[in-house]
């Protein structure tokens, strides 16, 4: 099987109604386009969240609409506003519940790296404790901002080698 | 009946318990001994009728004896009164009555007052800490509490790690001078630019 990805290919006047792509490239066009995420509003962030999945900005336009308040049934953790040593192991346990595979956005300045808060309280950004992917800047960042990093997530999604990489023991046992 | 007149009252009530009555910009404040602090709050709630407690708050005059004082913000609902009550707490006994039974407000006050400064409160019905968890080893708002925070960790419970300060503290400096003294980006920004282009006008 080739690791180099292509895009979809698809003539219609040879292949009909059929399609021909790689399963890499139909998992990651699945995935990237039913992200649901995990609301983790912990401050003014989360305004711009919820403003975000409202009509006028309307994260459903890609796939993103269903925020799942449980771990188990959420894609993408948005870790949106200051997280504050209290709440960090907190986050980090609703982290390991979510299963994989699993994308992190932290939203704004605070869950980067601590934002304006150089105090004792306040965990100086959720990388400390888990992995992220896109780091989203401003303070609140706007929902266009927001919008912008589910993209560059969703292109980054696209990129990846879902079968051959997070599903071994599945193609060893075919 | 003014702040003054309930200032007077409860100064003749307990002439032995006022260490010094002040007044400044229309509000009266009494500094009382700590061991009188139940008598007076008790009879400014019953007789003078301050109802209401605004605020229960700390200050830590560190290298000062006492350290630490505590201030009672009071207010009558039915004359609309201000009065303010200080005690002073040394480091060495740093325990104060409670008076969450006499105003049930207190009771998260003074949790915070012990979470904040670690002033202990006698007869509280549930001292534990209020903002930060229990089992965290600091008082974080003591002058002596470094801005970025100490090292503490509980396993399971929450850990914390000082904070990147790059140069800071970004405080501001308590003086009189202009925004260019007291403000750390101006004075920060002073190396770079002529001083005279931000000091203020005359």
């Amino acid at each position: 099987m080739s690791t180099t990805l292509s895009p979809v290919a698809y003539d219609a006047k040879i292949e009909g109604n059929v399609i021909f792509t790689q399963v890499d490239t139909a998992i990651n066009w699945m995935r990237s386009n039913s992200l649901w995420p995990m609301p983790m509003g912990l401050a003014c962030c989360a305004i711009e969240l919820m403003a975000a999945s409202s009509a006028r900005f309307d994260i459903s336009r890609f796939g993103a609409e269903v925020m799942r308040f449980s771990p188990r049934q959420a894609d993408v953790m948005i870790v949106a506003g200051t997280v504050t040593y209290k709440m960090a192991l907190a986050v980090k346990r609703i982290w390991d519940q979510m299963p994989e595979p699993k994308w992190c956005i932290a939203m704004g300045a605070c869950a980067s790296s601590g934002g304006m808060y150089r105090s004792y309280a306040v965990l100086q950004g959720i990388d400390h404790l888990i992995p992220v992917d896109v780091y989203i800047s401003g303070c609140p960042p706007r929902p266009e901002a927001l919008l912008d990093g589910l993209m560059r997530l969703q292109k980054k999604i696209m990129g990846e080698h879902s079968l051959i990489d997070q599903k071994k023991e599945l193609l060893e046992s075919i | 009946m003014t702040s003054d007149e309930m200032s007077d009252k409860l100064r003749d009530a307990f002439p032995a318990a006022i260490i010094d009555q002040s007044r400044f910009r229309d509000e009266s404040t009494l500094r009382i001994q700590a061991s009188a602090l139940r008598d007076v709050c008790l009879h400014a709630r019953d007789t003078l009728g301050f109802n209401y407690l605004v605020d229960l708050s700390s200050v830590d005059h560190f290298g000062d004896e006492p350290r630490y004082e505590v201030v009672y913000e009071l207010y009558s609902m039915k004359d609309c009164v201000h009065l303010r009550l200080k005690i002073s707490v040394s480091e060495d006994d740093c325990t104060v009555a409670t008076v969450s039974d006499i105003w049930p407000t207190a009771d998260w006050h003074e949790r915070e007052v012990y979470d904040m400064m670690g002033i202990q409160f006698s007869n509280h019905p549930d001292l534990r800490r209020i903002l930060m968890w229990d089992g965290y080893p600091y008082h974080p708002l003591r002058k002596d509490f470094p801005l970025q925070g100490k090292q503490s960790d509980m396993p399971g419970v929450a850990f914390t790690e000082p904070a990147p300060l790059a140069g800071g503290p970004f405080v501001t400096v308590p003086t009189d001078g202009t925004t260019q003294v007291r403000e750390p980006r101006a004075r920060h920004a002073g190396d770079l630019v002529p001083p005279e282009k931000f000091l203020a006008e005359p």
